[in-house]
């Protein structure tokens, strides 16, 4: 570098001391370069530090500024002024920055990977921008720039450090990534929000489907039974034109062939109305709109309806039809009669169509019974009892109703002996039990069992199942819809009950079922329709019969439509014994043998026995010498030929057999046909059964009717003679307060209301009148009659003759001193609840 | 001559068409009960006694609404009395009528009341005739030594 002295000047600022990187500047006068000096000079004027412009150092030619300090000689005043400064200036303190390798340095390890080009600016005049650092001109990648303020600590100049990337920043992996991780998130996530909002709609649409779909279903569905009704309900009524037609078609002359087709297309007619009926019933469960009744009902007179029903087709095809139900079971219940008898025909019906030999038994328990009963068998087991293959002569193989097999074991003989034994005998004690019970429900388990052909197993368990049958020939051989037992089944469950069944295939089959049914008092049900329970004669009270019958089960059914005659019943297994136990009158055997009325003998067990036993025994009677009324011999048989009737016949069996399925009515009538009581009249409709009653009533008593009508006159006399009653008539209210001028012989009267001249209100008034003062002069007197030598206190008993029994003025009636009234013409029940109220039916009769 | 069956099987279709008709109801049943051994003609004799009571009824009926003032009282009466016979018997279509002919008294209504004359009067000869001929049909059958299948 080339010196020079410096020019002459005012002042000299000579480099004295310096470090030794800038060594080269000692002695050079600062002031010589116009800046400098300028700088050096302002320095010592502010008393602050001075920046130059960048320039090219001395030493490096790096661009550079330099920062001078003044230094003071003494101490300055607080505030000094510029000249003062200048004054006590004692020299001068510089610095030079590289700015060069300032920023080179410094930024060194800011770069990195990436050059980093960084530009400082003098930028004190901001329109000259005086580069102290970088190129001239920019370049590299001018979008990303960085500006900051450098502070030398000159507050005259500012400066200005641009900083950019050299090249473009390539993209950034990290960045480019994230950014994609991110957008593939963004999608995800959008997409499962989308999925889902898709769902949701799809999900909406198929409810607003199914909503649709279910309310056509519902609507087809009532469509359907408004159809199936409508459709059944033409089909019933063109159908029940036939039938009448073919009714009365039957009740013309007809040839036996023309009878026999008539018959056919009748029955045919008559199953398709039930096949039709059951379909509905069907409809009617599905639909929920079956109700079922509650009203009092005999089960013992629907059960013997329904053997009616089937006695012929057992008999015919030769097999033993039975009923029997428990004592316990209560007389009355309160359930549904029609939807009951209809489940028994159902299992009945099957029973007889799938039955060719053997039996069918019917027995309704309570239920509490019949569970007992299941336990009891659990115990003989256990006790090691074997209750079935008993080895018996004849062929009697299993201690059944008609000993053949059963399917059943749990029904076997020595359970159902055990508990109907300790029914029949601990009779009494039972009656006082059931009527405490007022209205609990009783629940009853009813047993169809039969000996047929059984159920196979695969089939057992589509049983109820509707519309199916065992099999596919089934219908064919046996015909039937197969919707029986599903109805059956809803039935017995709408009563609250269950329905199984065991069975065996060639065995046979049991099925059994449960129901709740209501009790009600007896009384309750002898005010309502006692009109169409035809009650059971009562005639054959206190009868004693014997029943001869090696089949103890079969015995027992006996014995029990005996006992609803009210007639006592012993059994014996044969006739031998028979003879033993009669033929000794009066010995004291165990139990006490009572002297039967009737012997009851069961064919089976009649000719299996001996020929002539009976003349054996009637020659033992004899040789007792005693005489004594000869019991009637009656034979039951399920089926009997003519020769074996013949050979009864010489053996001293009665005319009359009775045949079996035993009924209790039927029992009756052929009792009373062998017996000779009752009236001679076959059974027909308003035969009054209650006449006996009735009877029982008014034979004898000495009744005044009253009626202006001389028809009605007839009629009511003749209706009262009937039952026993002595019957005067009277035309007048006036007529009649003559013959009844006290004292009289009269027990009742009769009076028609309406009469002229006096009706009967005013007749009664008068009777009464006439009676209030007989009564009163008899006090104190003691009355003599004709019948009894009591105090009687004069009142006849007075009953009017309306024809319009709802709107009798029954208050009349009583006011004007009446006792009640009867319908016009006589009707049976009314009578028997009006006249009961007065006379006692145990009277004897007047002689 | 017909057999005892085919005789008696026309007099049970004959009666069953009666009940049918309606000429007859159950209380007809009723007097066929009570007629037995004791008492053999017994339908006979009230069914008699109905046709006379009837036609001397149906006489004074046809008086008292010729009248100049009807006595609605007295017609009243007497179709009660009609009312009660034929119900006694059994004869149906007569009661019906009868209880329409009371309505029309109470109405004082003489037009109704001639009107429920004539047919009063109708029915009751058609159940005059329809009885008579039942009770010829029985005189056949008990000649033909048959039996009355009572009660039906």
């Amino acid at each position: 570098m080339e010196r020079e002295p410096s020019a002459i000047r005012d002042e000299y600022a000579p480099v004295i001391f310096s470090q030794e990187t800038v060594s080269y500047i000692e002695s050079l006068d600062m002031m010589s370069g116009e800046e400098d000096r300028e700088n050096i000079l302002r320095a010592r004027a502010t008393g602050k530090a001075v920046l130059t412009r960048p320039f090219r150092l001395l030493g490096s030619h790096h661009l550079g500024v330099v920062l001078t300090f003044p230094v003071y000689k003494s101490k300055l005043p607080p505030s000094p002024t510029a000249a003062q400064r200048i004054e006590a200036t004692a020299g001068y303190l510089g610095g030079a920055f590289d700015i060069e390798s300032l920023v080179e340095n410094l930024l060194g390890q800011l770069a990195g990977n990436q050059a980093i080009l960084v530009n400082v600016y003098d930028i004190t005049n901001s329109s000259d921008l005086l580069i102290m650092y970088g190129h001239q001109n920019l370049d590299g990648d001018l979008s990303l720039l960085h500006e900051s303020n450098l502070d030398f600590g000159d507050p005259f100049r500012k400066h200005l450090m641009i900083c950019r990337y050299h090249e473009k920043a390539p993209a950034s992996w990290t960045a480019l990534t994230t950014v994609f991780l991110f957008f593939v998130i963004g999608l995800l996530v959008g997409y499962i929000l989308y999925g889902a909002a898709i769902h949701i709609v799809k999900v909406e649409d198929g409810f607003h489907e199914m909503q649709e779909l279910k309310f056509r279903a519902e609507a087809a569905d009532v469509t359907k039974s408004q159809f199936l009704a409508t459709v059944s309900h033409e089909i019933r009524t063109p159908m029940n034109g036939i039938l009448g037609m073919l009714a009365l078609l039957l009740d013309t002359d007809l040839s036996s062939t023309q009878r026999d087709y008539a018959q056919t297309a009748q029955v045919c007619g008559k199953a398709l109305i039930a096949l039709i009926n059951e379909v509905l019933d069907r409809e009617k469960i599905e639909a929920g709109k079956l109700e079922l009744e509650a009203v009092p009902f005999d089960i013992r007179s629907i059960l013997d309806d329904v053997l009616s029903l089937f006695s012929e087709k057992s008999r015919n095809k030769g097999i033993e039809l039975a009923v029997f139900v428990s004592d316990k079971v209560p007389e009355i219940v309160v359930g549904d009669p029609g939807r009951f008898r209809q489940i028994i025909t159902n299992l009945v019906g099957n029973s007889v169509k799938f039955t060719e030999r053997g039996h069918i038994f019917i027995k309704v328990h309570l239920y509490e019974n019949a569970k007992a009963m299941t336990d009891t068998k659990v115990s003989t087991c256990l006790n090691g009892g074997s209750n079935e293959s008993v080895l018996t002569s004849g062929s009697q193989k299993f201690k059944t109703l008609s000993g053949c097999e059963a399917a059943d074991d749990q029904n076997s003989w020595d359970v159902f002996r055990h508990f109907s034994d300790e029914e029949f005998r601990s009779d009494a004690s039972i009656n006082v039990t059931t009527n405490n019970e007022a209205s609990e429900d009783v629940g009853l388990m009813v047993c169809v069992e039969d000996t047929g052909i059984g159920i196979p197993l695969k089939a057992q368990g589509r049983v109820f199942m509707p519309f199916v049958q065992a099999d596919s020939s089934t219908s064919r051989h046996y015909g039937g819809t197969g919707i029986g037992l599903s109805i059956s089944k809803c039935l017995v469950e709408l009563m609250g009950g269950q329905i199984d069944f065991i069975s065996r295939p060639d065995v046979g089959s049991t099925f059994s079922f449960t129901a709740v049914f209501g009790t009600c008092k007896k009384n309750v049900f002898n005010n309502m329709e006692k009109r169409n329970a035809e009650a059971l004669p009562s005639g054959f009270r206190g009868l004693k019969a014997l029943v001869v019958d090696g089949n103890p089960v079969r015995a027992t059914v006996t014995r029990y439509h005996l006992k609803r005659l009210g007639i006592l019943a012993e059994v014996v297994s044969s006739l031998k014994l028979a003879a033993g136990s009669c033929g000794k009158n009066g010995s004291l055997t165990s139990g006490g043998k009572i002297q039967p009325d009737i012997i009851l003998v069961e064919k089976d067990s009649w000719i299996s026995g001996e020929d002539g036993v009976s003349s054996v025994w009637q020659l033992d009677l004899k040789q007792n010498g005693h005489t004594f009324k000869l019991p009637k011999m009656i034979l039951l048989a399920t089926n009997i030929t003519n020769s074996e009737f013949d050979k009864a016949k010489g053996a001293g069996f009665s005319d009359t057999v009775i045949m079996k399925p035993l009924r209790a009515r039927m029992v009756a009538a052929c009792l009373q046909q062998v017996l000779g009581m009752g009236k001679k009249r076959s059974q027909g409709k308003g035969i009054p059964n209650g006449s006996s009653f009735l009877q029982s009533l008014l034979c004898g008593k000495r009744i005044l009717v009253v009626d202006d009508n001389r028809v009605n006159r007839r009629v009511a006399a003749g209706a009262l003679k009937k039952f026993g009653a002595d019957v005067e008539c009277a035309e007048s209210g006036k007529a009649a307060l003559k013959l009844l001028q006290l004292p009289h012989i009269y027990d009742a009267c009769f009076m028609d209301i309406q009469m002229p001249e006096m009706d009967g209100f005013e007749a009664t008034c008068l009777i009464r009148q006439m009676e209030s003062r007989a009564n009163e002069q008899m006090n104190g007197e003691y009355m003599v009659e004709e019948r009894t030598a009591r105090k009687v206190q004069w009142h006849i008993p007075i009953l009017a003759m309306t024809a319009d029994v709802i709107h009798a003025t029954h208050d009349k009636c009583l006011k004007s001193g009446m006792d009640g009234y009867v319908s016009k013409p006589f009707e049976e029940e009314n009578l028997y609840q009006a006249v009961a109220r007065f006379f006692d039916p145990k009277s004897t009769l007047k002689s | 001559m017909d057999s005892v069956v085919q005789l008696q099987r026309q007099l049970v279709d004959y009666t069953v068409q009666l009940f049918n008709e309606g000429f007859l109801d159950d209380q007809f049943n009723q007097l066929q009960q009570l007629q037995d051994e004791s008492n053999p003609d017994f339908v006979v004799e009230v069914v008699t006694l109905f046709f006379e009571d009837s036609e001397r009824l149906l006489d004074e009926l046809a008086k008292a609404l010729e009248q100049q003032s009807v006595d609605y009282t007295k017609i009243d009466a007497h179709v009660h009395q009609l009312k009660g016979s034929s119900s006694s018997i059994g004869a149906q279509r007569v009661q019906k009528v009868c209880i329409g002919f009371r309505n029309f008294c109470e109405e004082r209504n003489i037009e109704g009341c001639q009107k429920c004359l004539h047919q009063v009067k109708r029915e009751y000869s058609l159940v005059k005739t329809k009885l008579e001929t039942l009770f010829k049909l029985e005189r056949k059958v008990l000649a033909a030594g048959g039996s009355i299948p009572w009660p039906m």
